[in-house]
This record gives structure tokens, sequence and C-alpha cells, in this order.
């Protein structure tokens, strides 16, 4: 054993979307730590998944398809930090498909920020700024040189890089003048005609060339040199780091409260800041630094919820029934039920993926519990455990072994099996005590149905299974 | 069961149904007289025979039949250009709007979950707020106040796919265990522990209801009936519930308007009537009030195949206690009246009408809860 399993497994429950028991084996048995960690961010060193075997079966422009797409990728990815990090910049960008009603555009700025989230600072905020989803999503194409619109300006630095209280009005109207004329062309509608890529363009008969004074700077920018002096920014690099902080390590309070309440850990914090800027805001780095940190490897005891994305995917990972592409995939966005469309688990449980709730984004952490979406949560993981036809839990169902073995022993092997878990004392006793009654059920008179399967949803419905 | 008459707002109860996607106003209380509005609508309109009129000016959509009914009995009342201020058109930022009742920044608090504070100060009942429908609605959405949100009441709860009695019992016993321990040992444990807790108490309150309830009247087979129709079977088991929330799906009629609009009009309108004939057969109609809204109106000028998003919209409540009739002021239909040049104008704040069902229907202080004094309309009979 080259590796710690728990200390992996709560890697890929951070960097991935949890690991199976035969991915466990392998990954310990033939590298380090740090090794594993230098593959997640080096994910060109695997093979991509066939963008053409996707667009075969999930065809279509309906946005839950596109959500469904996605999901597929996360499921199954053998590169899953860059699918990580296309979530990550999904919520720190939060375009919706409310205001555009065109998933296919959003499905390509997701897959831009897969390109891009492992790369720098400069590069995904210059992508971000000639995204035709996000320049119609904050109206930089109604940026214009006699007339600024300062949307995309204010929000690229109170939400997208520096955050509130480390710029003026000014720097903010400076920003806008830069990123006058960038803007884009709509070839086709979507409707009737399909999908026809909408383009970037920079309208030079737009753009305000005149003098500005951004942060101290005065020059004739253009909005490349603005993002130039955002990286510069020890703001910058403060305000990613507590970004990649609550994303991967620890729930800090919501954005909004930043500016005022200092982060969980500051020394963390100042670690990863450290890195950025000495690279100049290059994103690989900062994450070795993070996922090799003592802080994160002692993270594993803190209470993280996961995001009703990484619980999904998570499930799927295990269950094992779209490990190709089989249709179906966007039920998990959307459900249809005697005719009608109903949202699906992804959306009960609170994250339209493709569509959050406004620029803000989704609140998480704790935010992401109440009564609704647990009794979803539980819900699904009752619904998809309980599927033995699925392949995934099947097997699991075969590995974890027999009701009438050593109850602590079947309760070990459940949650091994659920991604190398680990639970409370309290919460082990009980799953032990219950793997007792199932026993005896089963053995009991009208207890044929009864079997490990009902083991491992009581595992993956408890307190503890809500934490990454 | 004998009823007192006098008003007494114990036991009041609010029902709010949210007309998801935009109702097209204009389409379901329709100016059948004003040439504007044939001006403005050429494919989207409906002619004088189309619609039932409620007098010179005003008809409703004749798919709508029911709500001439309720008019006409005066447990009807329209709120006309209904809307709020700075209309950006977005579905979710209207929504949000609607939900937080802040349109000058983004709202953490729904209106209704802090009426229910108000209603529960200490959460004793987890069904003073009951949501019929997938997922929590941000207006009832208020930090430590529990509200319980049925996805469909024959399943509500946990473990419910588990059919062996025995084993069912021992899995919610395992449960409850799981999550009452999880209490004390941390801040983010103790509220999901709580949470959990609060969906098995939701759960035993609800588990007889579809048991006890019968009726005679029938709803139809899709789901706001439905849903509705849960809303009636918990309201008669008599289990605290104060507020009620759910939605009908489907008003974003971009394209193919014609034949969606008079479905879901047919289906809102039969909904809300058998809804109301339920409660009448248990004698329970006096303690119900239904409000009806939607994020915004829609267009004046429609598209050929349906409308886009506008602003001016139309509020409804019905209810016994409901003195029928036009609230409000229809917004003008002259194009030199329209908000951005095409959209009705909107007459009358949505905060005004929260005001009024929270102050005059639930007795709670709105000012609060919308941040201010609004105009309100005084739609209940005493």
């Amino acid at each position: 054993m080259k590796s710690d399993r728990a200390l992996v497994a709560h890697l890929m429950r951070r960097a991935a979307f949890g690991a199976t028991p035969a991915e466990l084996d392998t990954l310990t048995a033939e590298k380090s730590y740090e090794e594993i960690v230098d593959d997640l961010v080096n994910p060109e060193r695997f093979a991509e998944l066939d963008q053409s075997l996707i667009e075969r079966y999930y065809g279509g422009e309906l946005v839950a398809i596109h959500v469904g797409k996605w999901i597929y990728r996360m499921a199954n990815t053998r590169r899953p930090l860059e699918e990580k990090m296309a979530l990550f910049l999904h919520h720190l960008f939060p375009v919706a498909w409310g205001k555009s009603e065109h998933g296919p555009s959003i499905y390509t700025e997701i897959d831009m920020f897969r390109r891009v989230g492992l790369t720098n600072m400069r590069t995904i905020l210059l992508e971000l700024s000639k995204d035709p989803a996000m320049i119609f999503w904050l109206d930089n194409n109604e940026n214009h040189k006699d007339e600024i619109n300062e949307n995309y300006g204010r929000e690229l630095l109170e939400l997208f890089s520096m955050g509130v209280g480390n710029y003026t009005e000014d720097d903010i109207k400076a920003a806008s003048r830069a990123f006058t004329g960038w803007t884009f062309i709509q070839p086709l509608s979507l409707y009737p005609v399909g999908h026809y890529p909408a383009e970037f363009v920079f309208l030079e008969e737009d753009h305000d060339y005149g003098t500005k004074t951004f942060l101290g700077e005065t020059g004739d920018f253009n909005g490349d040199d603005i993002i130039d002096i955002i990286v510069k920014q020890p703001a910058t690099a403060r305000f990613i780091s507590r970004h990649l902080y609550n994303f991967f390590v620890e729930d800090e309070v919501q954005v909004p409260a930043w500016a005022t309440e200092p982060p969980r850990n500051e020394d963390a914090i100042r670690q990863l800041s450290q890195v950025f800027m000495d690279t100049g805001g290059q994103i690989r780095p900062v994450l070795k630094e993070l996922f090799n940190s003592d802080f994160f490897k002692q993270a594993a005891d803190l209470k993280k919820v996961k995001s009703p994305t990484e619980l999904v995917v998570g499930v799927i990972r295990q269950t094992g029934e779209f490990n190709r592409p089989v249709p179906g995939v966007q039920q998990f966005a959307v459900t249809t039920l005697n005719g009608s469309t109903f949202e699906g688990p992804l959306s009960i449980m609170g994250q339209r993926l493709m569509n959050p709730p406004t620029v803000e984004g989704w609140h998480t952490g704790p935010e992401w519990i109440n009564s609704g979406t647990l009794s979803e949560r539980v819900r699904f993981v009752e619904g998809q455990f309980q599927d033995l036809d699925k392949p995934g839990v099947r097997e699991m169902v075969e590995r974890a072994g027999s009701l009438d073995d050593d109850p602590a022993h079947l309760v070990d092997r459940c949650l091994d099996l659920l991604g190398g878990m680990k639970v409370s004392p309290q919460t082990y006793e009980s799953l032990v005590a219950y793997a007792r009654e199932l026993s005896a059920i089963k053995n009991g008179e009208d207890g044929d149905s009864v079997g490990v399967h009902n083991l491992l949803q009581m595992t993956a419905s408890t307190v503890d299974y809500q934490f990454a | 069961m004998e009823r007192d008459n006098t008003m007494n707002t114990e036991n009041n109860t609010l029902v709010v149904v949210q007309l998801t996607g935009g109702n097209d106003f204009m389409n379901t209380v329709v100016p059948y007289t004003n040439g504007h509005y044939y001006d403005a609508r050429k494919t989207i309109v409906l002619g004088e025979s189309d619609v039932l009129p409620i007098n010179d000016e005003l008809a409703i959509n004749g798919n709508a039949a029911p709500f001439k009914r309720l008019y006409d009995e005066g447990k009807m009342a329209v709120v006309q250009g209904i809307g709020y201020p700075n209309s950006n058109r977005s579905h979710f930022r209207g929504m949000d709007i609607w939900h937080t009742a802040e349109p000058d920044r983004v709202g953490i608090e729904g209106w209704l979950g802090q009426a229910i504070r108000e209603l529960d100060p200490q959460g004793e009942n987890v069904l003073t707020g009951v949501n019929i429908g997938p997922g929590l609605p941000r207006a009832m959405a208020v930090n430590g106040v529990p509200v319980t949100s049925v996805g469909d009441l024959e399943s509500y709860g946990v473990m419910n796919r588990v059919e062996q009695e025995m084993l069912k019992y021992k899995a919610l016993e395992t449960f409850k265990g799981i999550y009452g321990q999880a209490i004390g040992t941390g801040p983010v444990t103790d509220f999901i522990g709580q949470t959990g807790l609060d969906v098995l108490k939701g759960a035993d309150m609800l588990v007889d209801v579809a048991n006890q309830y019968s009726s005679s009247v029938e709803y139809a087979d899709n789901p706001i009936a439905k849903s509705l129709r849960d809303v009636a079977r918990i309201h008669l088991a008599g289990l605290g519930t104060r507020i009620f929330y759910t939605q009908h799906g489907g008003y974003d009629t971009h394209a193919n308007e014609m034949p969606t609009h008079p479905r879901l009009m047919k289906e809102i309108s039969g909904a809300i009537s058998d809804f109301l004939d339920d409660l009448a057969e248990h004698d329970a109609s006096d303690d119900v009030t239904i409000l009806v809204f939607t994020e915004f109106g829609r267009r004046m000028r429609d598209n050929g195949s349906g409308t886009d998003h506008g602003s001016g919209g139309g509020a409804y409540i019905f209810g016994n206690r409901v003195q029928g009739g036009l609230y409000g002021e229809y917004p003008s239909l002259d194009p030199v009246d329209w908000e951005h040049g095409e959209d009705l104008r909107h007459t009358f704040d949505f905060r005004g009408v929260y005001g009024t069902v929270l102050e005059q229907w639930l007795e709670v202080d709105a000012r609060p809860i919308v941040k201010g004094d609004y105009e309100q309309i005084s739609p209940f009979r005493n």
C-alpha cells in the first residue's frame, strides 16, 4: 500500500466525485498521495471522453439534455479535477439559462471552463470576458462607447475577481469603458434553426479608446489590460484563494459577508495567496499546494456539506447505470410524470445546473439543507440503491457480503463501498444495530425481500453521508 | 359541523398558487372591446365569441368558465395591473422579487417564511407552512423556520420504499436515532439532525391524512388539480397549517400560446373551483383564502406564435370571505403609455397585495416583511 486509503478517499471526494472501492484499491496500491495529487492537477495525462459518442447519444437543444451531458461527463471522466474545476467556475461565474433560454451557449461556456480551469487567472478572465453566454448574461453587448453599461464591469470586480471594498465606483466605470465593443454575433437564432454557436467579436468602432485610470494605473486600456491589472492585485489572490478553500476544503460564510467576516483559516488563505502571487495567478500550483497541505488533509473531519451535484454524481458513479451513454441521463435534471414535466432530483435538492438563481450563484454549505431538500436527498439514495438491476448496486451488494456476517464487519464494508466513508461513532453504532435487526428480520417470517441493499440505503441516508 | 359566522382569524389559512412562467394577463381578463388590444394582438387574440364578459370592457377567457362562475358568485377578486418597479423581465429576478418582496436588492428571506415565523415563533408545528410540489420555494425559506415540503403526499417522508412492515419500523427508528444523536455534536450536524427530525415529525402527522379524507368532488387528472386536492386533504385533517404553497407551471408561452394557454386556463380554473367546492362540502369554506400570482404579464404585441416576457400582470384572490370584483386599475392599453414602449405598465405594487393578505387575513404585521407601507385593497367581507 503506497498511500492511506482514508486520506485518498477524502481527496477523491473533494477533488473528484468520489472513488469506488476498486478505484481506491488501485490508487492506494500503485501511487503515493503526492503522485495522485500530481495526476489530478495534470489531467492531460489521461484520455478525454469521446465527445462524438456523447453527442450521438444525447442530442437536442433542451437545456435538460445539456445538463444531462455534463452529469454524464462528471460521472465518467478520467480527468475528474477538470470537471470539478468547471463546476467551481460555474459556481463562481454563474450564468443562467433563464435569461437567454439558450442551452447550447451555456454548454459551450462550461466546455470553456473545462479547458481553462487549470490554467491561470488571466486566461480564465479573458475567456470569460469573451464568452457570448456571459456577455449576454451581464449585458456587455449593451456596453457602448457612447453609453456604458456597467453590469459586467461591476460584477467582474465584485463577484469574479477581487470582492467588495477593493476598488472604487470610478474603477468600475474605467473597467466598463475598457470592455466597450466586446460583444458577440449570433449567426442564426436557436429556434427554429437549431444551434449555430455565437462568436465573440470586438467592434473597434464601438470601443472607447480614451485614457482610463484603473486601480491607480493610467493608460488607454482595453479589456485585456484591465484583466492584467486585476490579476496582479493581492485582493484577487486572496479572493480566489478563499473561493478555492470554500469549494474544496471547508464551508465559508456566504460570499457577500466576506468583506466583513474573516476567513475560517487565515493561514491557509495566506499560504494559497502566496503561491498565486508568486506564480502570477497560475491555478495548477495553487491547487497542488492546497491538496498537499496539512489543512486539507485534516479537513476530512470538517463537516463540509456536499452540493446536490456532488451527491448525485457520486451516487451515479456508484450505481454504474450510466457508465456508458444510455438514454435517460437528463432525468436527474428533469423528470416526466403523467405527461407533465417536473424538476428532477438535482433541482429538488436545490441546484439547477446551468440555471443558478442569480448572478451571486448558489448559497452553499448548510444552506443546501431544508426539509424538502433533505427528504429528497434521502429519497434519491433510497431509490438508487434499491434497484438491484443497476450493475454497480449488484456489485456492491455482492462485495458487501451476507446479512449473516458479523454486523460490524458488514458495516465497515458498506462504508468502504460508499467511497471510503467516515461516520461518527454514534452513527456507526446505529448502523451496526440496524445490521443486526436486518439479519433478524431476514431470517424471520416474510423476510425474503430484505437484503444488504437495505443497509447500503441506510448508510447513504445518514447525516454523515451529507458531508463530502 | 356548526361554525361561528363572525370573522375569526385564528384559523385563517392562506393558499398561495404560483403560475410559473408569466401568465398572459390580457388573455385571462380580456379587454375584449378595446381597439388597442386588437391592434397589438394579431394571432394571440381572443374575439368576442371566445370570452365571457363581466362588463362592457372586460371578459374572462372562455376556457376559464369556472372563474366566470366564481366571479358571478362574488368569490373572485381580480387585482388588475399588479407588478413591481423596474421590471427587467427576467423570470428568476422576477420570482426572486415576488418571493422575497425585495425589488431593489437580492433578498434572502422569503415573505411567507417570515409570516410563518410570526405565526409560530417557536417553530412548534412543522406543518404551519406546507409546500406541495418539488423543492422549497424561496418564498417559504427562512433560516431556522421549519417548513414542510411535500412532493407527493402518499410518499412523503423517508424510508417509504420499504414495504416490509417490521423493516420500515426499524428503518425509521434507526433514521431517527442517527439524526437525533447528531444534535449536540456541532453547529452543522445540529442543524441537519434537526431538519431530519422535522421531516419525520411532518411525515408522522401526514401519514393518516390520505385515509381520513373522503369527498364527492372529483378533481381533474392534472398536476395543479392534484396539488390542490393535497392542500384540501391536509387542510381538512386540521393539522394547524396556516400557509400552503403550490405551483402551476407552463405559462412561459413564447411559442404555441394558442394551444397551451387555453389548456392552462381550463386546468387552473377547474382546479380552484373544485377545491372551493371540496371545502364547501366539508363546511370549511370560511377559513381559506387563495392568492394566485405570476411573476409578470406578457408583451403587448404577440410574436406570431406566442408572447414574450412583459411587465404588469394580474393577481387573483378567491374564497368565501372574499368580496369579489375588480380591484386596482387595468393598465392603459394605449401605446403611448406602454413601458419600454411595449409592455403594460403596472398600476399596483405587489407589496400592497402581500400587505392585504398578511394583515387583513393572517393578522401579521406586514411592514417588516414588505419593508414599508404600500397601498392595500379591501377584498374581504366582514
